[in-house]
């Protein structure tokens, strides 16, 4: 857990200094990482016990104690329990217990940044033995513009407000900053635990390379080749969906696949998008019930008549209510728009593993060509063969594990929907009810007054 | 004589005690059942008539005090002495001694109706009244009214009441760009909203108009609420001739004010223009404010109806079937959440933002109504002055020994004293009643503010209820996905 979160503040302006947040707050991010638990996946089937048992804890009530937990398996656990950010970068503090034997040490901590992720997923995907495995997304850059740009602007409208609003709409910001932080922190540490949880890429040598060299990874800046043929190869992807849309698959799981996930993913990028956007126009509203507390408070403070009680109690209300709403707003962001984003990347990797498939069959196409070709010319036939029949291998595989693979993906992907839908909207009914009880309590108030 | 009449509907006080120039003064006392009866005292040689209003259910007392006419120049001091002590009385006293008597008034604007076409279309608007007032000849009675004739009343009222000091309600803003909008015939929601926004503005323009005894009791109101047909106000139309005079009357009164040192020997006026002018300011920045709020509540109904209809898509593209009904759900609870955002947006805008609008205008009112007063002050110091250069006139005269030029001289002199002692008085009457004028002010403002807080937080508390209700009826179907 957080022993200690040292937040260092990028200075863009005079008034943001470097704070130590410790104690307080990382006490409330203890709490809150034991409660929340891993909501965006669960691992792969290790075993239909655990499907079965996850089934029957989420028909109980308190939907809170259902721990999804990725990190079940005590061979090897993973998590993150540190992170400093400094300007634009984070720094992790990845930390490992295992009682393997391929690792030298027991328990070891190693610090990494997010190139260092990054670096590890590619390595990932240009395996050729794991083509046939739905590789966990990357985690995304940390983003901290959005926090960042609410920052400089505030410290532009500094004058026009009052000291107290200010500061509480500082200490918004902050809390916002910190949010994001910790949603990077989540982010990253379940791509390293769906690793480690599954069978095959928990003995990926890669992958242990990056839990225990403690020395820095010093993963290359792209040069500019690379990057080109980066780009490279997202073009030959691009064509690659073309490929794979228009042909018919011959087998019916494939094909099925296929149609639902293109069709899927362009339905859930859309609708994570737009949850981003009614998220932070719920942010919005939160933030303007500040402005008008400190106003209506001010205008009751200069007052003098039978209408200063209503106000002062108005503007403590509206006070208490926006905290309310802030609190809706990043939860609904948290449960739905956390969930669309991250079953968005998923089902990006699940292509993958379609075109992959794709390539495969090509390959394997290609080489029944080639054979022909040998066969006619009577020359290399032996090689030609040989290669036919490494493709079709590689073919056959690719099919029956990418099979396995969608197959649990399915079952993973509803559990982890129903999970979030069932506490977003319990989140949404305490919210309102809180709400509810707040403004009662204030008409009464102001009624008997 | 002075005729008095205790829990009596009607009443008309005269005095005679005086020359050529009284005045009638004639204070009707009606009650305004806006807020419930009134009471009628009397005070002797005193043409004030201090009305005190209490609600039926006794919410809050407050004092109206009615208009004084013009008055008549032989007033002593020690009248106007005795007037300000009655004034100084004790609100407990007057309150105490009630009326039973109600009557009703009740006003409103409804039915806007196009008329005309293209540039020369207009809307007009039903101004209902239902009253039991005597005054009136019929009980219930509705004309057809168009923005003009309010503005017209407006002007007519300023004209009349403003010099004494009376605060006048002033109308909603003229729209060239919304008009534009409804003339040109775009039938779409927001010209809609445009004159649904001008209705409710002229309604609470009227109601606040006749909330005003002074101004109910106006031959100008009542004409306005009873005549089938008002003749056209033209002086209101904005680049008109009448227009233009407004503006630059506006422009001198600004330099004017800047000029105007005032000796103020009443404390109480000072503080009270500092105060009124800070509140000014505090409510723009509160209207600000929730205008804002207003506007992203509006950009969130439309980000939550566009999420509504994406989750729609994405549960129609998903293979299992419990999970895409859900989805379908979870995109029909959007949806009512997109429509409770939207009336909730209305109620912030109809309640908050609109009342708060009337408040800053409200406030230049009563500014304007300073204004005045320093401006009869004004008047006052410059009659004086021209009194006492007279006077020197007429010293010199006296040395110099002309008889016929010294009684021109006479003459001269008497009529410029007459004049101080109208602009002194005509200053006094207008001080006392600003003083009254503002302390109504202030009980309207308490308890409207009080009325509306306690309404916008019931609109918010329904909401609220709703948002429950949504989001119970959605879990079920979440906890049934397999």
């Amino acid at each position: 857990m957080f022993s200690s979160a040292l937040l260092l503040l990028p200075p863009r302006s005079s008034f943001l200094q470097q704070r130590k947040i410790k104690g307080k707050v990382a006490a409330k991010i203890k709490t809150e990482r034991r409660e929340s638990p891993r909501s965006l996946t669960h691992r792969p089937t290790r075993s239909s016990a655990a499907m079965t048992s996850i089934s029957q804890d989420a028909d109980r009530e308190k939907m809170r104690s259902v721990s999804v937990d990725l990190n079940n398996d005590s061979s090897l656990l993973i998590d993150i329990p540190d992170a400093l950010c400094e300007r634009d970068k984070v720094k992790f503090t990845v930390h490992t217990k295992t009682t393997l034997n391929s690792f030298q040490k027991p328990e070891f901590s190693v610090p990494r940044q997010h190139e260092d992720f990054i670096w590890l997923h590619d390595t990932l995907v240009e395996t050729e033995e794991y083509a046939g495995l739905i590789i966990p997304p990357a985690p995304p850059k940390p983003d901290f513009e959005g926090p960042r740009e609410k920052m400089h602007k505030l410290g532009e409208g500094e004058s026009t407000m009052t000291k107290e609003e200010y500061a509480k709409m500082k200490q918004e910001l902050e809390a916002e900053y910190l949010a994001v932080f910790k949603k990077t922190v989540q982010v990253h540490e379940i791509f390293l635990q769906r690793l480690s949880s599954h069978p095959v890429f928990s003995k990926d040598r890669n992958f242990q390379i990056f839990l225990e060299y403690d020395q820095d990874l010093s993963v290359r800046r792209k040069n500019a080749k690379e990057f080109f043929g980066g780009f490279f190869k997202n073009m030959v992807k691009s064509a690659d969906e073309v490929l794979i849309s228009g042909i018919k698959d011959v087998d019916e799981f494939f094909e099925q696949e296929k149609t639902f996930l293109l069709d899927y993913f362009s339905k859930i990028k859309d609708a994570t998008a737009k949850a981003e956007k009614m998220t932070r126009s719920h942010k919005n509203v939160a933030d303007d019930y500040i402005h008008i507390s400190a106003t209506v408070s001010n205008i009751g403070a200069e007052d003098n008549t039978a209408l200063k009680t209503h106000l002062e109690k108005f503007s403590e209300l509206l006070e208490k209510l926006r905290k309310v709403e802030g609190r809706v707003a990043s939860d609904q962001e948290l449960k739905l728009t956390e969930l669309l984003r991250y079953y968005m990347r998923d089902i990006q990797a699940a292509k993958d593993l379609l075109y992959r498939r794709a390539r495969a069959l090509a390959d394997y196409e290609n080489s029944n060509k080639a054979l022909d070709k040998a066969r006619l010319k009577s020359k290399d036939i032996p090689q030609a063969e040989e290669n036919q029949r490494q493709c079709l291998q590689k073919f056959d595989k690719l099919s029956e594990s990418g099979k396995q693979e969608l197959t649990s993906f399915k079952g993973r992907r509803v559990v982890a929907f129903r999970k979030n839908l069932i506490e977003m909207a319990e989140l949404e009914i305490k919210h309102a009810k809180n709400s509810t009880a707040l403004l009662q309590g204030c008409i009464e108030m102001l009624k008997v007054n | 004589d002075i005729l008095k009449k205790r829990d009596s509907s009607y009443c008309s006080l005269d005095v005679d005690t005086l020359n050529s120039q009284t005045v009638e003064v004639i204070a009707i006392a009606k009650s305004v059942k806006c807020r419930g009866s009134i009471l009628v005292t009397h005070l002797a040689h005193i043409s004030t008539v201090e009305l005190t209003l209490t609600t039926p259910n006794s919410r809050g007392r407050k004092e109206i005090i009615g208009p004084t006419g013009p008055l008549s120049t032989t007033m002593s001091t020690q009248n106007s002495l005795h007037m300000h002590n009655s004034l100084n009385k004790p609100l407990e006293e007057l309150e105490e001694e009630e009326s039973g008597d109600t009557f009703e008034l009740n006003i409103a604007v409804t039915n806007p109706e196009k008329m005309g076409d293209g540039m020369n279309a207009y809307m007009t608007y039903k101004v209902s009244t239902q009253t039991t007032l005597p005054a009136f000849h019929i009980k219930t009675f509705s004309v057809r009214r168009r923005f003009s004739d309010f503005l017209g009343l407006y002007e007519k009222l300023s004209v009349k009441h403003h010099l004494m000091g009376c605060i006048i309600p002033p109308p909603p803003q003229k729209s060239v760009v919304g008009m534009t909008k409804v003339k040109v015939g775009k039938e779409d929601p927001s010209s809609a909203e445009f004159v649904e926004k001008r209705r409710a503005a002229l309604e609470r323009y009227l109601q606040r108009v006749v909330a005003h005894p002074a101004l109910l009791q106006d031959s100008d109101v009542q004409e306005f609420l009873e005549r089938e047909e008002l003749p056209r106000a033209v002086n209101t139309q904005a680049l008109s001739g009448s227009g233009f005079l407004k503006m630059i009357n506006k422009a001198s009164d600004a330099v004017n004010k800047m000029t105007i040192k005032m000796n103020e020997s009443d404390n109480w006026f000072e503080s009270k223009l500092q105060e009124v002018e800070n509140e000014e300011q505090l409510l723009r920045r509160l209207h600000a404010s929730v205008d804002s709020l207003v506007n992203h509540r509006k950009e969130m109904c439309i980000n939550t109806a566009m999420f509504a209809k994406s989750v729609a898509m994405l549960g129609s593209s998903e293979e299992n079937s419990a999970l895409s009904r859900a989805l379908s759900q979870l995109a029909e609870v959007e949806d009512k959440l997109e429509q409770l955002h939207q009336e909730q947006a209305f109620s912030d805008f109809f309640i908050l933002t609109e009342l708060l609008a009337d408040y800053v205008r409200l406030l230049g009112a009563v500014r304007g109504c300073f204004e005045q007063r320093m401006k009869a002050w004004q008047r006052w110091q410059e009659a004086q002055a021209t009194l006492q250069k007279k006077r020197e006139a007429e010293a010199k005269l006296l040395w110099a020994n002309k008889p016929d030029k010294l009684q021109q001289a006479k003459e001269d002199l008497t009529e410029w004293e007459a004049k101080v002692g109208q602009c002194e008085r005509d200053f006094e009457r207008i001080s006392s009643t600003l003083r009254k004028e503002v302390h109504r002010f202030e009980k309207e403002k308490c308890r409207d503010f009080k009325h509306h807080i306690v309404k916008y937080l019931e609109s918010l508390l329904r909401s609220q209820h709703r948002v429950v209700k949504c989001w119970e009826a959605f879990l079920p179907e979440a906890k049934a996905i397999v």
